[in-house]
């Protein structure tokens, strides 16, 4: 066994050109003792086996998979008899600390730390709110495909890390508002996919009703969802002068994207907050493409924390979640202590196309596009890292996985056979607070009731 | 319908133009009648893959110009644009993505043939790219800038506000930007919702000094590929304020521009089949500033008038239209003036083909009009 066990790593290593972890090395034993009688030596010699990553595997695990097996040797005879091996939770690395990427900072003595550290539970919901988030998108896509998703609809495939990261390093009571590639954001802020969906496709079980669409999307403290580029920056200041005036020590999160850092409306909102240390956190999601133009060719400077010039800086690498997380915890804790706004330039990627009208590769190649798909996707980079960690297991994956493919199937079935908003609905909600009115309409003997 | 092309002659007024391009929409008649009963709700019936909501009828060759080739409405403002870069060395092209022949495929190929000095993009930021033309036709060069959608015009509203329509006026015509062209596709297309599908054509109207002109339409995504005419190769000038009676008739006048104007063609076919009502219709073509005299002449005819537009009702273009009309031919009036417009309401996402003026609500103001 030790043999064989050495053979198959050796191999392994030399074909994916990685240090195999042990875990893998077992799996795919356990994957072959259903078709192979396999026969174990002594149990000891197993746990003596030198075995790489540096970390221990669970030996034991590994040894009762073993002993199993040879146990049940005889009964292996038939072809096809299965090995049912279970792993215990307890044998799961509790928490990690990991190593993140140095962020380039503009005004600041120091930046977010260097490590960081990640439990089981916090990964896995990482994982969890990530994958939700790209499994959604794709099914809007699929349901744009099909017709039944109409007008315009941006995803966020790619970028998950930045929407993941930020909400796990702020609070539910701080504020967060964002332009029109809102879906994630919506998602991490409280909305169930089947609203989402249901916007999308414009019923009433949608999250705004039906009546915004993909770029309107609404939750508590979460202030969409905005179609004109760069509008969303001054709002975000705005909410941030609220939070500051009425003491709540909240903060406001205000993305924006590369393409929207050129709009004049942003700068007007830097020297606002700046002026009066508003607890603003501008954050520009790069993914390098403004629509169909790239960065270089858009932007003057494309040191996007730099811009805001007498504001503070930091450049994060928005493709890993925890150094998202970390960078913002550290961003909002400057905020919180009453040192006033700082900008975070998050360097992601979106896969898709800036709309589903745009395939995506006429401005940039599918090389380039399945490069950062192999190399750096957010979703894959943490799960190979808790794998690698032993903090979990790819049957739990897995299971994680199925569990959201239902959640969004579901979510598409309700999102096309809830109905569409009544009639009524076209006329509320125009003014606020206002008694019922008549709302003049495209003939001068028909007028809808609004109920405001 | 008059040729879908257009150039400009400076100088002539040296004033600002503004040109919007109608976008056309897409939605079945059934839907439109399916949505006057709120509780019906059928999956497949609002599912369904939608048409446009009027069926396009193009215009007789039109002789006077020269060769004529066979375009659509993008490819003639292409074409426009290809012969005033030709004609004029001091000419530029510039707005988003207008390098690649932009979102509405209106400067295809000119970059290559003109080079990169002439036709370039800038970056997002509306209120720059305006102000920017502004200083390029003050300087004497012709500029024709390129907002996106008019939707995102706001940003710009300023500079074309207080700086380009006031700018002859204010230096006792030292200086003006009549130079300056501005070009915006608005209108709804069918599923434009509330930012790709306005009409903000109000909202200039207001503003003495800029000369706001609705090219005829352009139809986006599904639609323009099939509007398809004759459109003169050469070089040749259409003057702007002129309207254009598209169909002679002698019981209704019908004004409209854009695309609404192609829905009117319908309803004044309706109109002709169904009550034997002969309509008038008449191409407003440019806002501001209007054609009073071929308007009011026409109703002085027919003693009826219909006006329709996408934008909401109150404040629309067609108050103003309406009020100068009663002003100038009040005892002609056989019925009130009817204004079949958009709902006072943002545009709306999902109840789009309810809001639009369709030919059908204009039909029955026709009917009522002629009952009166």
């Amino acid at each position: 066994m030790k043999t064989m066990l050495a053979i198959i790593s050796n191999a392994l290593c030399r074909i994916t050109g990685r240090t195999v972890g042990a875990q893998t090395v077992s799996e795919l034993l356990i994957d072959l003792s259903e078709y192979v009688n396999v026969t174990s030596p002594a149990a000891p010699a197993l746990a003596a086996t030198p075995r790489q990553p540096p970390k221990p595997p669970p030996v034991s695990a590994r040894a009762s998979a073993a002993e199993l097996v040879s146990a049940q040797s005889d009964q292996l005879d038939r072809p096809g008899a299965r090995v049912v091996v279970s792993r215990s939770f307890a044998d799961f690395t509790p928490q990690a600390s990991f190593d993140i990427k140095k962020c380039d900072v503009h005004r600041l003595e120091e930046g977010p730390p260097l490590k960081a550290e990640l439990t089981r539970e916090q990964g896995l919901q990482y994982y969890r709110i990530m994958q939700t988030v790209r499994r959604m998108e794709l099914k809007a896509d699929q349901l744009y495909k099909q017709k039944i998703i109409r007008g315009f609809c941006h995803l966020y495939d790619g970028q998950e890390a930045c929407a993941a990261g930020i909400e796990a390093a702020i609070n539910p009571s701080d504020h967060l508002i964002t332009a029109y590639r809102a879906h994630g954001y919506t998602y991490t802020r409280g909305v169930s996919v089947k609203e989402i969906l249901a916007e999308l496709t414009g019923r009433k079980g949608g999250v705004a009703k039906g009546k915004g669409g993909s770029m309107h999307m609404y939750a508590p403290r979460f202030y969409g969802g905005n179609g004109i580029v760069g509008a969303q920056v001054p709002l975000g200041a705005g909410i941030a002068l609220a939070c500051q005036y009425q003491g709540n020590d909240q903060v406001c999160v205000t993305l924006y994207g590369d393409g929207a850092a050129n709009q004049g409306q942003l700068f007007e909102s830097f020297n606002m907050a700046a002026l009066w240390k508003l607890p603003c956190i501008f954050i520009c999601e790069n993914n390098q493409y403004g629509m169909g133009t790239s960065m270089e060719r858009a932007s003057a400077s494309t040191d996007y924390y730099k811009r805001g010039d007498f504001v503070p800086g930091i450049r994060v690498d928005g493709m890993d979640v925890l150094c998202v997380r970390e960078a913002t915890k550290f961003a909002a804790d400057h905020c919180r202590s009453g040192k006033g706004p700082i900008i975070m330039e998050l360097q992601t990627y979106r896969y898709h196309g800036h709309s589903m009208s745009d395939p995506g590769v006429s401005y940039r190649t599918r090389e380039e596009i399945q490069e950062v798909r192999s190399k750096s996707d957010p979703i894959s980079m943490l799960k190979e890292r808790m794998l690698s960690n032993n903090m979990a297991s790819i049957e739990e994956f897995k299971e994680i996985d199925v569990a959201i493919r239902k959640e969004v199937e579901d979510a598409a079935q309700f999102a096309t056979s809830d109905p569409e908003p009544p009639l009524e609905e076209l006329c509320n909600h125009i003014f606020h607070n206002n008694p019922p009115l008549e709302v003049r309409g495209t003939n001068p003997w028909v007028t809808l009731k609004s109920v405001s | 319908m008059a040729a879908a092309a257009r150039f400009f002659t400076r100088g002539a007024n040296s004033k600002l133009s503004l040109s919007g391009i109608g976008t056309g929409a897409q939605s079945s008649f059934g839907v439109t009648l399916l949505k006057l009963s709120p509780s019906c709700n059928s999956r497949t019936k609002t599912q369904r893959r939608h048409a446009a909501h009027f069926t396009f009828q193009p215009d007789p060759v039109p002789t006077q110009y020269g060769p004529t080739q066979k375009m659509n409405l993008f490819q003639s403002v292409t074409s426009a644009l290809d012969n005033t870069l030709a004609s004029d060395p001091t000419a530029v092209i510039f707005g988003e993505d207008v390098a690649f022949g932009g979102v509405f495929r209106c400067t295809v190929g000119l970059r290559d043939k003109y080079g990169k000095d002439r036709v370039f993009n800038t970056p997002l930021c509306e209120q720059g790219i305006v102000g920017f033309g502004i200083g390029v036709a003050v300087a004497g060069a012709t500029a024709i800038a390129e907002i996106q959608f008019a939707d995102y015009i706001y940003p710009a509203f300023d500079q074309i506000v207080n700086e380009a329509a006031k700018y002859r006026y204010r230096s006792g015509n030292l200086f003006d930007c009549g130079n300056l062209t501005i070009r915006a596709p608005w209108g709804c297309v069918g599923h434009g919702s509330l930012y790709h599908s306005q009409s903000p054509e109000a909202f200039f109207a207001h503003c003495p000094g800029i000369k706001h002109c609705r090219n005829i339409n352009l139809f986006l995504n599904v639609c323009v590929f099939s509007s398809v005419e004759q459109v003169p190769v050469e070089a040749y000038t259409v003057p702007l304020s002129q309207a254009e009676i598209l169909q002679e008739g002698s019981d209704v006048t019908l004004v409209a521009w854009g695309t609404q104007v192609h829905v009117m063609r319908e309803v004044a076919d309706m109109a002709q089949e169904k009550l034997g009502v002969s309509c008038e219709l008449i191409d407003l073509q440019t806002i501001l500033p209007w054609d009073v005299e071929t308007v009011c002449k026409s109703v002085v005819k027919t003693g009826r008038l219909l006006i329709s537009h996408e934008a909401p009702v109150t404040g629309g273009f067609a108050s103003e239209i309406s009020s100068t009309v009663q002003e100038g031919c009040f005892l002609n009036l056989e019925a009130p003036i009817s204004r079949v417009c958009g709902y006072d309401t943002p545009f709306p996402h999902i109840f789009e083909p309810f809001y639009i003026p369709d030919k059908w609500k204009c039909f029955e103001a026709i009917r009522r009009m002629i009952n009166y």
